[in-house]
């Protein structure tokens, strides 16, 4: 035996900065909060109390309710993400990636300008917009005849929600977009080449052979898609307040987390409490990157070219 | 039908769904840029009609330039914002070429450890780092915002890197090898260019939330000197909120510089995407 190969310093030292920042703000810090989901508040300081603090958040009619409500509207904020906002970023980037299209590069920018801006911006904007205070979107609509459509949208209980997540696939779709359409571009010109010699253009050359190249692609966006919604906060906090307001119509695990964390108005803030929601978030993010990573990536055929 | 018109036909519809998709994208911008310029009778009269000689006044911008310190948070976004960007490419792309690159026991763990934060959202471990940062006495600096943000970008870039540094052809990264060049040089020098593309994608995505982030500078840095743009301007619309000139005005001033920067940057990312994609 020429004895055992060299130790791979190299290895360590292209990690070594990553993984040390990586785990001192983030690593650490997270399983301090899960840590403290664990206790609660005492008579002298804080006490183990286990897994109460889940039993209390998800039976505990006090709290469920609020939990449940937060997680229901979560889950409609990203079933209109997943109908709206992907299919227009696949459309946008399908028309911008056909060839010899003019104005190409202007599209792609203006389209992402949204997604540069930030949620203190585009939240304020739309508030305005909306408001029946100013009067643009009624103004506009009496335009076109259809003033009678208007509501204070943001206002209502049963549209708030809908409209919110409608402003964040309108701040959103670049990106989406910006993917499809680097995947779009990696196809190699042969590929679309022999698709044009066997007949197969337009509409029915997207989606027999580009579709299936860019679906891997597709499958990331949509698990950054849910990701980013279980995780979102700041749109909602910065039009609607931390009490989710109107009557917690647009309440959402980030607003929910907050509010129980730092505490609002009505209540003190309860880090043990918060801890629990902000572990409870956390599993139902692990569930659904789960299901991508071992349902839908292992079907998801790689190409290579 | 010819083929030639059908193509027209087509291209005109493209157009058509495109420049309508950019008018419902911009026009929010529009009408507040638009409207920071004109006085405040014309912003409820007609808030869609340009500035005229009669209508324009520029009294909200001299309220937000007297006022705020624009200028200094600019500043502090864009240190905070470059120096993070450069940490989270270079620290990333480093750990996604050891990771794509070579064999070694744990490295699908360590992957998986690293790709974890994608899904983490670091704002749950708010309480504990605000007291870590106190501890080290890193409150109401940049550091502990570069240092925050560094660790949020690291695993989305490591992710998208990695998955893009096993596309860089093995023959290249051998005949360096048997050339002499040390594993470092490869990476600097062989790998890294050729990943460009992927780079300016990451430093797009990376950037945005940064720059755009409300929440850390509101906790780990309040003070006045150490204000980023987006706080600033949250701070100062609420404070006006009944002086519809002054936030119009601020809220453009606030547009402005990530507009510029995307402006100067997306020919980079452009440039990037289509150069990777033709080679």
């Amino acid at each position: 035996m020429a004895g055992r190969r060299a130790v791979r310093w190299h290895i360590g030292v292209f990690l070594a900065p990553a993984v040390l920042v990586y785990t001192a703000i983030m690593i650490v810090p997270l399983l301090g909060t899960l840590n403290l989901s664990l206790f609660a508040r005492g008579e002298e300081g804080r006490v183990f109390v286990g897994l109460a603090n889940f039993a209390t958040l998800f039976g505990d009619p006090r709290w469920s309710g609020a939990f449940w409500n937060a997680l229901g509207n979560n889950a409609w904020f990203f079933l209109i993400h997943m109908l709206v906002q992907n299919p227009v970023g696949v459309a946008l980037a399908a028309l911008l990636s056909s060839p010899r299209l003019r104005m190409a590069a202007f599209y792609r920018t203006a389209i992402f300008i949204p997604t540069i801006l930030s949620f203190v911006i585009v939240g304020f904007v739309w508030k305005l917009i909306l408001s029946p205070i100013w009067g643009i979107a009624p103004g506009m609509l009496d335009g076109i005849g259809l003033r009678s459509l208007f509501a204070p949208w943001l206002g209502r209980e049963e549209y708030a929600l809908t409209t919110l997540a409608l402003i964040s696939v309108w701040q959103f779709v670049g990106i989406p977009m910006m993917l499809i359409y680097a995947a779009l571009l990696s196809i190699p010109d042969e590929v679309i080449e022999a698709a044009e010699i066997d007949g197969i253009t337009g509409w029915s050359q997207f989606r027999k052979i580009k579709l299936p190249l860019i679906l891997p692609a597709i499958g990331i966006i949509s698990i950054l898609t849910f990701v980013g919604n279980f995780n979102a906060f700041d749109l909602l906090y910065v039009s609607q307040g931390a009490l989710a307001g109107p009557d917690f119509s647009t309440d959402i695990l980030g607003t929910f987390l907050y509010r129980t964390f730092f505490g609002f108005q009505l209540q003190l803030g309860d880090p043990h409490m918060g801890a629990a929601i902000a572990t409870a978030m956390f599993g139902i993010i692990l569930l659904g990157v789960c299901v991508y990573l071992f349902g839908i990536q292992r079907r998801l055929r790689r190409y290579q070219f | 039908m010819s083929l030639a018109r059908r193509s027209l036909a087509r291209s005109i519809a493209a157009h058509a769904v495109l420049i309508t998709y950019t008018v419902i994208a911009l026009f929010p911008v529009f009408v507040i840029v638009v409207n920071s310029v004109k006085s405040r009778r014309a912003i409820f009269a007609d808030p869609l009609a340009w500035p005229t000689a009669e209508t324009f006044d520029p009294v909200g911008y001299q309220t937000v330039l007297r006022q705020g310190d624009f200028l200094l948070y600019f500043q502090n976004s864009m240190i905070v914002t470059v120096a993070s960007l450069f940490f989270v490419l270079l620290f990333g792309a480093m750990a996604a070429f050891a990771l794509s690159e070579y064999r070694f026991r744990g490295n699908s763990l360590m992957g998986l450890y690293l790709a974890l934060g994608i899904m983490i959202p670091i704002r749950l471990g708010t309480v504990v780092i605000l007291q870590m940062m106190v501890a080290s006495g890193l409150v109401n600096t940049l550091t502990a915002l570069v240092l925050v943000y560094t660790a949020q970008g690291l695993p989305l870039a490591v992710f998208i890197l990695s998955e893009f540094m096993r596309g860089v052809s093995d023959d290249l990264k051998n005949a360096g090898r048997i050339d002499g060049l040390s594993e470092y040089a490869i990476f600097f020098r062989l790998v890294l260019p050729l990943v460009r593309p992927a780079m300016a994608t990451v430093a797009v995505f990376t950037m945005i939330p940064i720059w755009n982030d409300l929440w850390f500078p509101l906790i780990l840095a309040p003070s006045e000197a150490t204000k980023t743009i987006t706080l600033g301007s949250q701070v100062f619309i609420g404070q006006f909120v009944t002086n519809w000139n002054a936030v119009l005005a601020a809220l453009s001033l606030a547009i402005l510089p990530v507009l510029v920067m995307y402006l100067i940057f997306s020919r980079q990312l452009i440039r990037g995407i289509t150069a990777g994609a033709v080679k």
